[in-house]
């Protein structure tokens, strides 16, 4: 009935427009770290929020706890007429492969990792082109001509961010001393904080003193770490720097509140298509935070430095390899 | 590996080993007087959770007096952890259930209960607010660290090794003596021993079996509460579901280790904190050329127990009455 109405709704266009906001159903299942993890999962939150402000329009959501719930929290948004849901997370992609079959006629998006259905919307990011920008930074702050990378799960897709960072860096320093660490193999490498600081002291003890960290809620052990040591630390996925003001470098952007919204909105719009979207540095997919609680650690050197580099990658003159492509880095 | 990277890393091993210490001890004095305690991860994270709730919560009443909301936190991380060692307690002291059961089921409930508390309160998906330095126990850096900490050999160790740990680190090294002198040389100790290996006689002696193992259990909760508060207020900086990962059931492992015993315990809980710390500084070394996966660095803790304590520990035996609730003759 709902896609009657929807398809009518099409056709007569705007005169039917509030008829379809009342019965537009989003819906979003966030992954394990949780909505409020300050970083990936809450940036896809602030995004869905800013359409239900505009819009008035409810969405449901779903948490998922452990690896089972992926499936069923698909399934049962998709049975309950949901007319676009949003998965969140590389991980969910399996389920997704399943569910989306299922359920031919509704239409699903997923960051961070390309399904190939044509009822799918995938949305990936260049991570690797943030990386090498926070990369940058990194290198032009550090002291001891040496910086540290906190990853969470030991996944491709975090090497990307790790084989981007280290390239910036090498970009400005070649000689930069570098050090990596992934803080686990299973998902719960998301959400140990205890175990990100630990990571994190253990690199300043070895002479970093700027910490990358891309591990979800871990991370937010690693920023603490960085407080107490007064070491400097970035963020990534949502802006971070407000955590500790001061000690906070920057943070590596990735606009997933951006990729969400627009997905409910051009669902509601009837504008949503199918197929991969790609949002990198020329698309402001990702980039790096500036704001008031950072504004003393930034110099103009190193303002102008980041701008340099991001223009040359958005023209290709600086390529900046993707761990993903050959699963290695060239560094 | 330079002198001063193998120093920094015994200071990592002194903070890794601190939750595991305190938790350790804890079970020692449960399953001393014969009360076997699968619990400890359950209470570690109650105990932790109530730390970081009431530390958050406390600290804008407090006003000037900001400096007593760890101090609070810690009195409702020991509070909570009690009151689970009681219901511990009650369960398979006054009613003489399955000690492995109840010690699950305290581990569920604890696990579960933070985790919707924290969603319900905090609403950051079972995290809590994240708490500012006057919030948590922060390091003490110890009288003349910075002159002394220049002299070579001996004054990184002070400087690192010594100055620089929060106040649970130390306490957590203290309690280590005091149980062994608990244990070993008072009138408490003894009676706990002998609670453990043969309850009949004490009870002839006429002593009540269940009130000494609940005067444990009352041990065992306090420790629990330090171990798990460390977590959540002092190393770390807000509560985060599941954030013991397990360290409960390593201090038991340790404890086994161990043999019961305190300083043996102590040490298999540095052993495990060095091999922690030791992980996290060799991932993505290369040995000969060759690189070694992350995954044999994770796995090494679990490794080298198996090793100990297939090949060099010998038997442990537990406490002869451990495990059997007490019914006295009549």
């Amino acid at each position: 009935m709902r896609r009657v109405l929807l398809a009518a709704v099409a056709v007569s266009g705007l005169s039917a427009a509030a008829q379809a906001q009342d019965d537009f159903l989003p819906a979003v299942v966030f992954d394990m770290g949780g909505k409020f993890d300050r970083s990936f999962n809450e940036g896809i939150y602030n995004g869905v929020e800013q359409f239900r402000e505009e819009t008035g329009i409810e969405y449901r959501e779903f948490e998922v706890t452990n690896e089972s719930q992926r499936e069923q929290a698909l399934r049962r948004m998709a049975r309950d007429g949901a007319d676009i849901v949003i998965a969140v997370g590389f991980a969910q992609a399996p389920a997704l492969e399943v569910v989306a079959q299922e359920f031919p006629d509704t239409r699903f998006t997923i960051i961070d990792m390309v399904v190939d259905l044509p009822n799918v919307q995938s949305v990936v990011f260049q991570e690797h082109e943030g990386s090498f920008l926070v990369g940058v930074l990194a290198a032009m702050a550090s002291q001891t001509g040496a910086v540290g990378f906190v990853g969470g799960m030991d996944i491709p897709l975090i090497s990307k961010f790790a084989c981007g960072y280290h390239q910036g860096a090498a970009y400005v320093n070649p000689d930069i001393g570098y050090f990596e660490n992934m803080t686990g193999t299973t998902p719960a490498a998301w959400n140990d904080p205890a175990k990100g600081a630990e990571l994190a002291q253990s690199q300043f003890d070895r002479g970093a003193d700027v910490v990358y960290a891309a591990a979800g809620a871990t991370g937010l052990g690693v920023l603490q770490a960085a407080a107490d040591a007064g070491k400097l630390a970035i963020g990534v996925d949502s802006n971070q720097n407000y955590l500790h003001p001061g000690t906070v470098l920057t943070s590596m952007l990735k606009r997933v509140d951006v990729a969400a919204y627009n997905a409910f909105r051009s669902a509601m719009d009837g504008t949503w298509e199918p197929g991969v979207q790609v949002l990198g540095l020329a698309e402001d997919g990702v980039g790096w935070a500036l704001d008031e609680n950072n504004e003393s650690l930034i110099t103009d050197e190193m303002k102008a430095a980041v701008e340099e580099a991001r223009q040359k990658i958005i023209a290709g003159e600086i390529e900046v390899h993707d761990y993903t492509v050959d699963n290695s880095c060239p560094l | 590996m330079s002198y001063f990277e193998i120093i920094l890393m015994l200071d990592a091993t002194l903070r890794l080993a601190t939750p595991l210490i305190f938790a350790a001890l804890a079970g020692l004095y449960a399953e001393r007087s014969g009360v076997f305690d699968i619990g400890l991860e359950g209470k570690m994270l109650g105990s932790a959770f109530a730390a970081a709730a009431v530390a958050a919560v406390v600290y804008p009443h407090l006003g000037g007096a900001g400096w007593l909301s760890p101090w609070v936190g810690l009195l409702a991380g020991i509070l909570v952890s009690v009151a689970l060692s009681m219901l511990h307690g009650f369960a398979c002291i006054t009613h003489r259930g399955n000690q492995i059961v109840s010690g699950v089921a305290i581990n569920i409930l604890a696990g579960g209960l933070a985790i919707a508390l924290g969603r319900a309160w905090f609403a950051r998906g079972g995290q809590t607010d994240q708490l500012g330095n006057e919030q948590r126990f922060t390091a003490i850096t110890w009288p003349g660290a910075e002159t002394i900490g220049d002299i070579p050999v001996i004054g990184p160790i002070y400087a690192e090794l010594i100055s620089g740990h929060n106040l649970l680190v130390y306490l957590a090294i203290l309690a280590v003596p005091l149980t062994a002198f608990v244990v070993y040389r008072t009138r408490f100790g003894l009676r706990l021993r002998a609670v453990g290996e043969n309850p009949a006689a004490v009870d002839t002696a006429g002593i009540s079996v269940p009130w000494m193992r609940y005067k444990a259990l009352i041990v065992t909760g306090v420790l629990c509460g330090i171990s798990g508060s460390y977590l959540s207020i002092a190393h770390g900086a807000s509560f985060v579901p599941n954030m013991s990962a397990g360290k409960g059931f390593i201090a038991l492992a340790a404890l086994i280790f161990g043999k019961w015993r305190p300083f043996p315990a102590f040490f298999a809980c540095l052993l495990f904190g060095f091999l922690e710390a030791l992980e996290q500084r060799m991932q993505g070394a290369t040995i000969g050329g060759l690189a070694v996966p992350v995954q044999l660095f994770q796995a090494m803790p679990y490794i080298f127990t198996v090793i100990l304590l297939a090949g060099f520990i010998g038997r442990a035996v537990a406490p002869r009455a451990g495990g059997i609730p007490y019914v006295k003759e009549r």
